[in-house]
Formats: C-alpha cells, sequence, structure tokens
C-alpha cells in the first residue's frame, strides 16, 4: 500500500518488456507442445503416411486407428483401463490417509524420538524406488503376494503405509504453515491430539490432501517399474505393461493403432488435471499466503 | 463419610480442582500427546519396518549370495563378496550403466533446472493468462514419465519423426536418432528437459514467498533488476534451488521408463541407453541373478546417499533459510 506509487511506474515501464516476455513464453510454449499436439495427428494417420509424413495434421483421415489399438491384443484396453484405474483410485486412498496421518505426528505432536523418525523419513525420501523394489519383490514373493490370486496387493500394501515419503514430507511441510495459535487454541477448548487432528488439522489440510491425491493417481497412472515386475498375466495388465506389447510387436504396420492408444491412455491425466488445476492453485493461494 | 465431606464442600472442591489440575496439566502434556505421536506414527513405522527396512536388510544380506528369484531363498548360497567383485572387476555392462547414468543426470538435470527458474521467472508476475501458460508449461511433467510418452517420444525421433521433419525445413537431413548409438541417450536428455514444468511450479511457489518489501527496499536502496535478482531473489529462492536440485538429480539417477522403451527393454543401441536402473532389472528378472542385482542395488543406493550428504554439507554454504527455527 505505502509502496504503491514507486511500483505502479514501474509496471508502466515494464510495458514494452510485457510484450517481449509474452511472445519469448509463447515460442517456448509452441516447442514445449509440438509433441503432443503431434501425437493426436499422428494418431489419425494411416499406415503409408506415418511413413512419408512427419507433420502433425494427417492427410487421410483414420480414425479407424483407435478402435484397432483397442482390440489391438488378445485382451481389449477396457481391460487395462480398469485394471489402472482401480490400482491408481485404490493408491490414492491409501496414500492420502496412512501420510496425512504420519504427518500430523511429525508436524504437531511432541513424542520420544521424534527428531530421529523424522530423520530416518527424510532418508527413505531419498531412497530409489528401484532400489527397494528388490528387497520388497523378493519378501512379497515369500508371502506368495507375487503372481498371486490378486496380483495387486504387491502394488498396493506400501502404498497403504506411508511409505511414499515424499507426501509426508509434503504434508508435514503444509502442515508447519498453519498457524500454531489454531492448536493452541482447541487445546485450551480441551481437545485432544485426536481432536486436534479431526477438527483442526484435518480441514485444513484439504489443500494437501488434494495436491496429494492428484500426484499419486497420476504417478500411479504412469508408474511403470512395479508394474512391470509384479503383474504378469494379460488380463492383469495395466496401461503402462500393456502398451509395451505394441513395441515388441510392431513391424511398421501398429505404429498407428499404437499412438491412438497412447493418446487415449494420456487422457485421464489431462482431464484430470485440467479439472483439479484450479483447486490446486487456489488450495496454495488460500492457505498458503494468509492464516 | 459422605455427610463429613458435605459440610465444607466448597473449600473441598476448589482445593481438589485445583490439587488436580496442578497434578493433570504436566501428565497431560508431553505423555498423552507422546502416546498420540504413536499412534498416529504407527502406519508408517509398521510400513517402514515391514516394508522398507527388513527387506533391505534381507536384500543387503542376499547379496552376498547366488540367489536367483526362482528357487527357494533356503536354497542361495552365501558367495561373500562375489558379487561386488563381479561388478567391480569383470562385468562391462555394469560401468557402462554408470557411465551412461552419470552422464544423464549431468547433463540433463541442469539444464533442466535452468530452464525451469528461466520460465519460471517469467512467469512470476501475475498477469492475465499466467495461470494458462502455468498449466500448459507443467503439462509435460505430468505425463513425461509414462510409457505412452516415451513411445510417442521415441519415434518423435525416429526417421520419419516429427523432429526430421523440423530438419527438413532448413534442408537438413536428419537420420534415425534413437537407432543411433552417439544420439539415443541425447533425446533421452531432451525427454528429460522437456519436463521442466515440476521444478518450474516449486520455484514459482518459492518466488511468491519472497516478501515483497524486500524488493521494495532494494528498489529505494538504488538496486537494479539484475542487483534485486542475485542480492533478494536468489538468497531467499536458495533452500527451493537446492530441494530441487537433491530431488532432480536423484530423479536423474532413476530414469528407467523411457530407456526401456527407447531400447525395448535392453538399454541398446550397443548398451547407449543402458541406465543403471534398467541393467538392474535385466540382471534381476530376466537374467534371474537377484543376488547379483541385490548387490547392485546397495551400490546405488550407497552412491546416491554419498551423493545428497556432499549436497547436504555443501548445501551449509548457500541455502539461506529464513524462516523460524534458527531464530
Amino acid at each position: 500500500m505505502v509502496a504503491s506509487t514507486p511500483a505502479a511506474s514501474r509496471r508502466r515501464s515494464g510495458l514494452g518488456r510485457g510484450v517481449v516476455r509474452t511472445a519469448i513464453l509463447l515460442l517456448i510454449l509452441a516447442v514445449v507442445l509440438y509433441p503432443l499436439i503431434w501425437m493426436v495427428g499422428t494418431s489419425f494417420k494411416g499406415q503409408t503416411e506415418i511413413v512419408s509424413n512427419t507433420g502433425v495434421l494427417p492427410g487421410d483421415f483414420t480414425p479407424g486407428n483407435y478402435t484397432d489399438g483397442w482390440n489391438h491384443f488378445d485382451v481389449s484396453f477396457s481391460r487395462f483401463f480398469l485394471n489402472s484405474a482401480m490400482v491408481a483410485l485404490l493408491t490414492v486412498i491409501g496414500n492420502a490417509a496412512s501420510c496425512l496421518v504420519a504427518a500430523y505426528a511429525f508436524a504437531r505432536l511432541r513424542f520420544p524420538l521424534r527428531g530421529f523418525w523424522f530423520a530416518v523419513m527424510i532418508g527413505t525420501l531419498l531412497l530409489p524406488q528401484h532400489v527397494l523394489t528388490i528387497p520388497q519383490y523378493i519378501l512379497f514373493k515369500q508371502f506368495g503376494w507375487v503372481g498371486g490370486e490378486w496380483p495387486y496387493i504387491p502394488l498396493l500394501v506400501p502404498q497403504f503405509l506411508a511409505t511414499e515419503a515424499f507426501f509426508v514430507f509434503l504434508m508435514v511441510q503444509f502442515m508447519r504453515g498453519i498457524p500454531r495459535e489454531l492448536d493452541e487454541a482447541a487445546k485450551i477448548d480441551g481437545a485432544s491430539p485426536f481432536g486436534i487432528f479431526r477438527y483442526v488439522m484435518l480441514p485444513l489440510s484439504r489443500p494437501a490432501l488434494v495436491t496429494t491425491a492428484i500426484f499419486s493417481f497420476i504417478w500411479t497412472w504412469n508408474e511403470f517399474f512395479r508394474q512391470l515386475v509384479y503383474l504378469s498375466d494379460l488380463s492383469d495388465y495395466t496401461i503402462p505393461v500393456a502398451m509395451t506389447l505394441f513395441i515388441d510387436s510392431t513391424g511398421q504396420s501398429a505404429i498407428g493403432p499404437m499412438f491412438a492408444m497412447s493418446v487415449l491412455s494420456l487422457l485421464p491425466v489431462f482431464l484430470f488435471f485440467v479439472a483439479f488445476q484450479r483447486l490446486l492453485v487456489e488450495g496454495i493461494n488460500t492457505s498458503g499466503l494468509k492464516g | 463419610m459422605a455427610l463429613t465431606t458435605a459440610n465444607s464442600p466448597s473449600v473441598r472442591a476448589s482445593q481438589g480442582t485445583g490439587a488436580s489440575a496442578k497434578r493433570r496439566r504436566p501428565r497431560r502434556g508431553p505423555q498423552r500427546e507422546g502416546l498420540a505421536g504413536y499412534i498416529f506414527l504407527s502406519p508408517w513405522l509398521i510400513g517402514l519396518m515391514g516394508i522398507t527396512a527388513i527387506p533391505m536388510l534381507l536384500s543387503l544380506y542376499l547379496s552376498f549370495t547366488n540367489y536367483d528369484v526362482l528357487s527357494p531363498l533356503g536354497e542361495a548360497e552365501w558367495v561373500g563378496l562375489a558379487n561386488y567383485k563381479r561388478m567391480f572387476t569383470s562385468d562391462p555392462s555394469y560401468w557402462r550403466s554408470v557411465t551412461v547414468t552419470v552422464s544423464f543426470a549431468l547433463i540433463a538435470v541442469p539444464l533442466k533446472l535452468a530452464a525451469a527458474l528461466g520460465v519460471a521467472l517469467l512467469l512470476n508476475k501475475a498477469w492475465r493468462g499466467v495461470g494458462l501458460f502455468r498449466g500448459l508449461f507443467y503439462l509435460p511433467s505430468l505425463i513425461g514419465g509414462s510409457v505412452a510418452l516415451a513411445i510417442v517420444w521415441v519415434n518423435m525421433f525416429n526417421r520419419e519423426g516429427a523432429f526430421n521433419g523440423f530438419l527438413a525445413i532448413f534442408g537438413i537431413e536428419g537420420k534415425p536418432w534413437v537407432n543411433d548409438p552417439s544420439w539415443a541417450l541425447e533425446t533421452l536428455m531432451v525427454l528429460a528437459i522437456w519436463q521442466f514444468g515440476a521444478p518450474m511450479v516449486i520455484f514459482l511457489a518459492g518466488l511468491k514467498q519472497v516478501p515483497t518489501e524486500l524488493y521494495e527496499a532494494a528498489s529505494v536502496d538504488g538496486a537494479g533488476r539484475f542487483r534485486q535478482f542475485m542480492s533478494v531473489t536468489l538468497p531467499m529462492l536458495s533452500p527451493v534451488i537446492f530441494f530441487n536440485l537433491v530431488l532432480e538429480t536423484i530423479n536423474g539417477f532413476q530414469g528407467f521408463t523411457a530407456a526401456f522403451v527407447l531400447s525395448d527393454g535392453t538399454g541398446g543401441p550397443v548398451d547407449s541407453t543402458l541406465m543403471y536402473t534398467l541393467n538392474l532389472y535385466l540382471k534381476g528378472w530376466r537374467e534371474y541373478e537377484m543376488g547379483y542385482a541385490s548387490a547392485m542395488a546397495w551400490v546405488f543406493l550407497l552412491a546416491i546417499g554419498i551423493i545428497t550428504a556432499v549436497f547436504f554439507s555443501t548445501g551449509r554454504f548457500w541455502v539461506h533459510y529464513s524462516d523460524g527455527d534458527d531464530r
């Protein structure tokens, strides 16, 4: 408020700069988006055109790639989509619930060894997923979970035990930004740690929960390594694992259908992002600035 | 009894509550909170022990054996340091994968972070359409790690791909870059840099946290834009830069999906995309040498730990924390 006049004059002198900035941004944006536009265009190209036409627009519009791709394997993509959706949704639930309670403990409660456990948690943040997958695979194999009755158990159990330290860390950071006065007030009113969690932290952590939900959905939808390792029956395949069959099988003939399935498999992530982006930004804006 | 106490109720009551309140307060505080802390922590603790710590110790043990996944655990034979010795002395594919991974991270991570910071600075001022830009720049980070996009990427840099179509505009004849051992890894680096949106969003959030008073104070003191960037933005942003650097480096070391897709799971052409994790996968799940793969995993872990420790020990000198704890 005090500095409104110098700020205004600075803005006026920056008008030309703003045009240049927008031009640069548009150029970068064109480069960044081109692969996606090309992907969509190519998914409609006919078989001969894929070899001859490197541009975006299909000369010979071929929507048949989509039906070809959908039924390209013995099991159709509807099954792969359902499998992927199930794994992703259960992962979202597991991550949100288990990471939130762990984060509350770290952010707000005082208990013996808290500093130690927090350091351990940060340490696991740096554990590479592939390094963890080897011992987990061996262990889950001993349990008979690998290739078992329901092959998704090894994919989901870790998600319900807050092993995704990134989300714990994210929520701890978020909760630290919630004014302590709110807890203190609740405590003076006689709330227990459970009451504070239920009536103060849980509602106020909604933006962090939304962020966690979005990220865990998208990451799981895209996740490949663990699904590759744990899923062995075609009918259990998730989309990423099924997509690799295209690489194995292609001669040039399957490129159109392969691109069509690429587009469809990325579509949920795209829609998810479009639908939740505003909520995400709002969450950061309203909670990040003023308490 | 009841009658005698009832004689002086007011005195008793006030004494009673006073005494019990005094006694209860310290007990209610730390002790109950400690119990609650562990209750809230329990899912994480169970996960830490059961899913992380114990299996990791198991794999440490197995790294000294010839365990092959197919036969029962009990039949794994102790081979001492043989796996480690083989890794460092007699497995050229191992060193190949180390070289590939390190060069990938060394080139892709700094370029990705530079792009992220640059675009974040361009987007930082609030103006119409900024939200749309931010979202669209971020989009690649959301889908870039997927098999589907890797498939598209590989085809884009193939002979008939969009990249060669672009080169053709300038009359340059391209080649199937993904089949060329000296270019295949570069196409994967470009894919990584293309996903600069994720660190960019973190940079933007960091930039928002820089108090405008600091810029106002700096400009009152006569600092120009560049000086403001060096003296206000960079120091205030250093925790975020640090965070991004650590995260992206560790991510960079773990690139698997795109390399798998490009090479159809082989690390080719001529091992040029044999990322460490891909090598790990081949040894463990294709050649069933889980003991050897465990050893590789442990060395990988150690390497990541050392790199992170180096980051943190140097971070002390350039990361500036403005808030809270050390006040």
